[in-house]
């Protein structure tokens, strides 16, 4: 064998720490999904629940909507989680495709119905600025969360892990602006939501990756020279 | 007939890794000839010893994960062979073949919480090696994009920085101060000699040359300007 690797073996070894086994990907999104229904729980105190339900049960789309976004975030977090392991394949990045596109598809059918509908409140743009807003502050804790829970793991992909958090954190900040919406999507509306969906996970993939590429890349801690 | 006896009888063991189909079981097979059954018979073992060094590796690795550091020891180097006949075959030319090796021990050591002693450690080691044998061969693409290797281009090569009439200009120069030198008178030679040619210091030279260093001074100066004098007018 090469020196090198005995002197490197003998130093890993020597230097060689217990470590605590990840959780399941399961049990780390559902402990993350946690996360998000106690912020969802703070955030109703604020909200008028009565309108809320009001809303929701006034269309059904709606609802498809709402159960889009939550089942991407849940799915783009068990992904992101599932490729923080070296061993999985690329292809679970697939998971919160069709969910994804429920969310779209039935935000859409919103946007076509408030054309339908006369009397339909559109969003003007003051208030699709706050919609921007509402989306990109709160998904900067839910990615922070779930990137800090990354960095436990190992990925050898860490931007695709880094986006696909940042999907989730967006979704979950999508559902959780239901609580808030005054009004039913129009084509202006989507078009802001999709904008800060992307400028999140645009955002996630630049920041998070390269803290979990640096986290993964950083210095072991041992002598590689020395006599061990 | 045998044939299908040795498949009943391993996987009555559980030993294949793998589900036998009914029809290659339980199907009526010529007797095999002695070569065939010696074949079926390596495969099979090689089946189980595979079957078994993942076993015997994972659960080095469950131990490491517990902090024994001598299971963790003897399985990194009981996986170096297995990383580099990997990193070959991805296409890792020899002479990086170490390099690949160092990093995937290196990846194994960070990502070691990673692994799930209930799934199979060689196949959580096959894809850090296959991803860092990628990773070297990009390197290796971008490095000869941007390099050639040409020894014989490097070594002919010809400095253009040179000036090929720098060493006769030089020598001229020499003939001239020494020429000029010779015309001076000795004390102010003795000066030059001592004090400019072999770098002494002026308290050596004085000693040297049984003079006061103001004497020499003075001589040196009256040298200096002789010198320049004869130099400049080119005699």
């Amino acid at each position: 064998m090469d020196g090198r690797h005995d002197r490197l073996i003998g130093a890993l070894a020597a230097n060689l720490a217990p470590v605590r086994r990840l959780p399941r990907p399961l049990l780390r999104t559902l402990f993350w999904l946690l996360l998000v229904a106690a912020i969802a729980a703070a955030l109703a105190m604020f909200s008028n629940g009565a309108a809320t339900w009001q809303r929701m049960a006034a269309s059904s789309d709606m609802w498809l909507a709402a159960l889009g976004s939550i089942a991407t975030a849940a799915a783009a977090a068990f992904a992101a989680f599932v490729l923080n392991l070296p061993d999985r394949s690329r292809a679970w990045v697939l998971l919160p495709l069709p969910a994804a596109v429920l969310w779209v598809a039935a935000s859409g059918l919103g946007c076509l119905r408030a054309y339908v509908l006369p009397g339909t409140h559109v969003a003007a743009i003051g208030e699709t600025r706050d919609c921007l807003a509402f989306i990109v502050g709160l998904s900067v804790p839910l990615s922070a969360a779930l990137i800090v829970m990354l960095r436990r793991g190992y990925s050898l992909t860490p931007y695709l892990a880094a986006a696909m958090a940042g999907l989730a954190a967006a979704a979950a900040a999508a559902t959780l602006l239901n609580l808030f919406h005054p009004f039913d999507a129009a084509a202006t509306d989507l078009a802001v939501h999709a904008v800060a969906v992307a400028v999140v996970i645009a955002a996630a993939r630049a920041l998070g990756g390269r803290f979990l590429q640096n986290s993964f890349a950083g210095p072991v801690t041992f002598l590689p020279g020395g006599s061990n | 007939m045998a044939q299908a006896k040795v498949i009943r009888a391993l996987a009555g063991k559980a030993l294949l890794p793998f589900a036998v189909p009914c029809s290659m079981a339980l199907a009526p097979v010529a007797a095999p000839s002695a070569t065939k059954r010696r074949c079926v018979d390596t495969r099979m073992a090689g089946e189980q010893t595979r079957t078994a060094s993942d076993a015997r590796r994972s659960a080095l690795m469950a131990a490491a994960q517990a902090g024994d550091r001598v299971a963790y020891e003897t399985l990194l180097r009981d996986c170096v062979p297995f990383i580099a006949g990997l990193a070959r075959r991805q296409g890792v030319p020899p002479e990086s073949t170490d390099d690949v090796v160092q990093e995937v021990l290196l990846t194994v050591h960070r990502a070691r919480a990673t692994y799930d002693p209930r799934r199979s450690f060689e196949a959580w080691l096959r894809v850090i090696v296959e991803r860092r044998a990628v990773d070297c061969l990009r390197r290796t693409r971008r490095h000869g994009r941007r390099e050639v290797h040409a020894p014989f281009a490097y070594a002919s090569h010809a400095d253009e920085t040179i000036d090929l009439a720098a060493g006769l200009h030089r020598r001229e120069d020499a003939a001239r101060i020494g020429a000029a030198l010779a015309h001076l008178p000795r004390r102010q030679r003795e000066a030059v000699r001592h004090l400019m040619l072999e770098e002494r210091s002026l308290g050596d030279a004085a000693v040297l040359t049984g003079r006061s260093t103001g004497s020499l001074k003075v001589n040196l100066h009256r040298a200096l300007n002789a010198l320049r004098l004869k130099i400049n007018r080119g005699d």
